[in-house]
């Protein structure tokens, strides 16, 4: 597999091409920003590079990170089993960690995969700067690594404020050690995402389940509807601000313009038309149906309202659990598949992780294992995934 | 049949900030090149955010309170998307839900006296770019993308477009004043809202637009065209009025009707997830409050009490730089009533015979002051404080040393005066004689003869005793 985009050294971190890296051209997978050279690198590179790290390069992702995990990249040819390439960098060793973008669950759909760890941070503890902002709401830069410790390492690096993202939080530092003591946690298996996972996956999340309860950590099971009601709510949101964030890629200022065109219109929707592939458009479609007039109040603001509902569910459920366990995705491997049906096959996929991007809750992909927990868990998360990867 | 006619105004201001509304570039978005004035994140590349400017906020609770508005103390950004080259994000970052400002009022003069406008709302929002077109080709220019403005939205109160007018200068001057907007040319933009309805009548007429014009002027003149036309249909029925946007054009004088694709868009608003709520907490508020400059109307009655005559009040309200200098020069301990008369007849006399207006008025506020003072401490007299006042603002002299130099300045060379007298005295022995046999007159020669010899300087009260003195001994 061809892990990259554009190699540029041989370094131990490797970016998504969501991650803006001065100098290096940058497409988040798209025609449309093809030949596109950022001016400037994310904030988390530069913190990273300031501690004497190297970056080795930006590796493929999907089209804006829109996709499953990494499967409809324009860059990249299509595989018969699907693998993201920043996960599957890590998983050979060829770096010890890279960053990604999750917007919608693609970056942990790609860590179960590749069997390595990816964590989507709290919102607003790492700096979107510099980031190819695809939904603005939910999306976070993460880490994804071999191991708990690994992750660990990098986030001390890259969290903190940052003044040029206006939703940074204003912490300086957070907590991400992996050596909180587990005897006496609670934890819970959320039983409908369980039931919907296969056999393999089952029995990932069984072992995990065994091996917490050795460590002293009560494991029950819950019934609820929340993590559906979420995807909903979050496939909307998502949608709307995608279509509003790539309406800029218009072929006026930079990346791809069409060819051929007439007039200012034609300009548009041809180089729109070539330079997004079918699910970018299926999202931009959707997102621009329940942002219109007639549907805003039923679909937008609705699922605004959904997002604060399901905020104070989450919150209260996390008065009696420490952490919430769910498989990252329905299936061990994914086979090819056709775009077309791209739009409906993330939708049901997402029911597994658009809760932690819909309210920001930080979300541990560990193998096929989620942990979710609230906001600023980060180290509980992964002091509960460490020795079990 | 008589008709009435129904006005509301969206006026846009560019506000005076040192940097755009959402990035470090320069506030006021000018370039000498065309696009050297933009960052990646005015030009709208990815991965750059917008990040709040504290200061167009301050300026746009500033404006609210001179309007005499409710603030809003959470305020929130929305999303306006539409396609056009010159918007690089193919959105607008404005606020429709939870605009900064509401409920406003603001005085015009009337033919009928005064009456009250009410401001629907003031909000923030960011500039688009330009498009520059050349022979088959047309060009972006980015420098004013994301410059600050704010847009000041009335109710349909207007009834004549001398009220517009009025409003508009009143909005400018105290804008102006308040450090808001410099309110040059094109930094003051124009969309009017115009119906007419038979007088008495409840129900407003059919409504139409004229956009983005940028001289009040072309606005007069625009509302008066545009409600002949309207007036022409209801009357004649000359043609069916529509509700549409219209353009004026200012060589024919004339609106004209736009596009239908461009008033039929649907903006698909929603709240900007970038950038979070603001909320402007009492100690901010208060901050603000303390550093807004006086509105229009109570400077007004400022200048009033001070004992200001009222067309004089006028000319300085309706020439911000003129009210900036007398404040300028109150600040340095003069008096604002004698500041006000130097300025508004002094000053103006002398740049008039020069050929210039008062607005043209170039001097520094301390050299004013100095010349005030002067008069004012009985150092010279006022004769003498309007010479200096010609150097100074026909050359740029120094008040203080002009006087010593000039020997305008009785309490530098007091020696000087008394050696004038007894000069005048010793040329005059008959005067002297003529005075002391009881002839009142003989002195008033010998002042005369003093005051030429002094060239106007020194004051004319304290050399008349000190004669009357010597001639006495």
């Amino acid at each position: 597999m061809n892990f990259y985009y554009k190699k540029i050294a041989d370094g131990s971190i490797a970016v998504d091409d969501t991650v803006l890296v001065k100098g290096v051209p940058a497409a988040a997978g798209s025609h449309i920003l093809e030949g596109f050279t950022p001016l400037f690198s994310a904030e988390a590179v530069t913190r990273l590079e300031n501690k004497g790290y190297v970056i080795s390069g930006k590796t493929n992702v999907g089209e804006f990170g829109l996709d499953l995990a990494g499967e409809f990249s324009y860059y990249a040819p299509a595989e018969s089993e699907i693998k993201g390439a920043a996960a599957e960098a890590v998983k050979s060793g060829e770096v010890n960690a890279a960053l990604a973008v999750d917007v919608n669950g693609a970056a942990r759909r790609a860590a179960a995969l590749s069997d390595v760890c990816f964590l989507k941070p709290t919102y607003g503890t790492v700096s979107r700067y510099g980031i190819i902002s695809t939904a603005a709401s939910g999306e976070q830069l993460g880490v994804y690594a071999s191991c708990p410790e690994g992750i660990s390492e990098i986030m001390s690096v890259i969290s903190g404020h940052d003044e040029k993202d206006g939703t940074s939080l204003k912490n300086e530092s957070y907590d991400y050690g992996c050596d909180k003591e587990l005897s006496g946690k609670r934890i819970c298996i959320v039983k409908e995402l369980y039931q919907k996972a296969d056999a393999s996956v089952k029995a990932e999340i069984d072992a995990f389940a065994a091996s917490a309860k050795k460590k002293g950590v009560s494991v029950s099971e819950i019934s609820t509807d929340i993590f559906e009601t979420a995807n909903v709510a979050y496939q909307i949101l998502m949608c709307a601000e995608s279509c509003n964030n790539l309406s800029r890629y218009d072929g006026v200022k930079f990346g791809y313009r069409a060819e051929s065109y007439k007039n200012i219109d034609e300009l548009y929707v041809n180089s729109r038309t070539e330079g997004f592939n079918f699910l970018t458009k299926a999202v931009i479609l959707y997102g621009s149906d329940v942002l219109s007039k007639n549907r805003y109040k039923d679909c937008y603001d609705k699922s605004l309202r959904v997002r604060r509902v399901v905020m104070n569910e989450m919150k209260k459920l996390f008065e009696s659990f420490d952490a919430v366990i769910a498989p990252v995705c329905s299936l061990s491997a994914y086979g090819a598949y056709d775009i077309k049906d791209a739009f409906k096959k993330v939708f049901d996929e997402s029911e597994f992780t658009a809760l932690a991007n819909l309210i920001g809750l930080p979300a541990l992909a560990c193998g096929k294992v989620q942990i979710i927990g609230d906001h600023f868990s980060e180290s509980t998360l992964l002091s509960l995934a460490k020795e079990d990867k | 049949m008589n008709y009435e006619l129904v006005i509301g105004l969206e006026t846009h201001v560019e506000l005076s900030t040192d940097s755009k509304i959402f990035c470090s570039c320069g506030g006021h978005g000018k370039g000498s090149e065309p696009n050297d004035c933009v960052c990646p994140a005015c030009s709208g590349m990815p991965g750059m955010l917008p990040v709040m400017n504290k200061r167009v906020v301050e300026l746009a609770v500033t404006a609210g309170l001179m309007l005499n508005c409710e603030i809003n103390r959470y305020t929130t950004f929305d999303k306006k998307n539409y396609y056009y080259p010159d918007l690089p994000c193919a959105y607008q970052i404005t606020q429709l839900n939870h605009p900064i400002c509401v409920n406003g009022l603001v005085s015009v003069k009337t033919a009928d006296g005064v009456r009250d406008i009410r401001i629907k709302q003031i909000h923030m929002e960011e500039d688009a770019g330009k498009l520059v077109h050349g022979g088959n080709s047309s060009f972006v220019d980015f420098n004013r993308t994301s410059v600050p403005l704010i847009e000041i939205v009335t109710q349909p109160d207007f009834r004549s477009p001398e009220e517009v007018v009025s409003y508009l200068n009143k909005l400018k001057s105290s804008f102006i004043a308040g450090g808001i907007s410099e309110c040059e040319e094109g930094a003051m933009r124009c969309d009017v809202n115009i119906s007419v309805r038979p007088a008495g009548e409840e129900k407003f007429g059919v409504r139409t637009e004229i956009k983005n014009m940028n001289s009040f002027d072309a606005i007069d003149k625009a509302i008066r065209y545009e409600a002949q036309r309207h007036i022409d249909a209801l009357e004649y029925g000359t043609e069916e009025l529509v509700q549409e946007t219209r353009r004026f054009d200012d060589v024919s004088g004339k609106t004209f009707a736009m596009r239908n694709k461009e008033t039929e868009a649907d903006y698909r608003y929603f709240p900007d997830p970038n950038l979070m709520p603001i909320v402007i907490d009492d100690e901010w508020l208060e901050e603000i409050k303390a550093a807004k400059p006086v509105a229009v109307d109570e400077r007004t009655e400022e200048y009033r009490a001070a004992g200001i005559k009222e067309d004089d009040i006028e000319i300085i309200i309706a020439n911000v730089k003129i009210a900036r200098l007398i404040d300028d020069v109150v600040s340095m301990g003069c008096n604002l009533k004698d500041t006000a008369i130097w300025v508004v007849t002094d000053c103006a006399g002398i740049l008039k015979k020069a050929g210039k207006a008062l607005s043209e008025l170039d001097i520094a506020p301390e050299k004013l002051a100095a010349v005030i003072k002067m008069v004012a401490n009985g150092d010279i007299n006022r004769n003498a404080g309007k010479k200096v006042l010609i150097a100074v603002i026909e050359n740029g002299v120094d008040p203080v040393s002009y006087c010593k130099e000039n020997g305008l300045d009785k309490k530098f060379d007091a020696s000087a005066v008394e050696e004038v007298i007894d000069r005048a005295i010793a040329a005059n022995p008959q005067a002297v004689i003529d005075f002391k046999n009881g002839k009142q007159k003989a002195a008033q020669a010998l002042f005369g003869a003093c005051m030429k010899e002094l060239r106007g300087a020194g004051d004319p009260a304290v050399i008349k005793e000190l004669l009357e003195k010597k001639l006495s001994m």
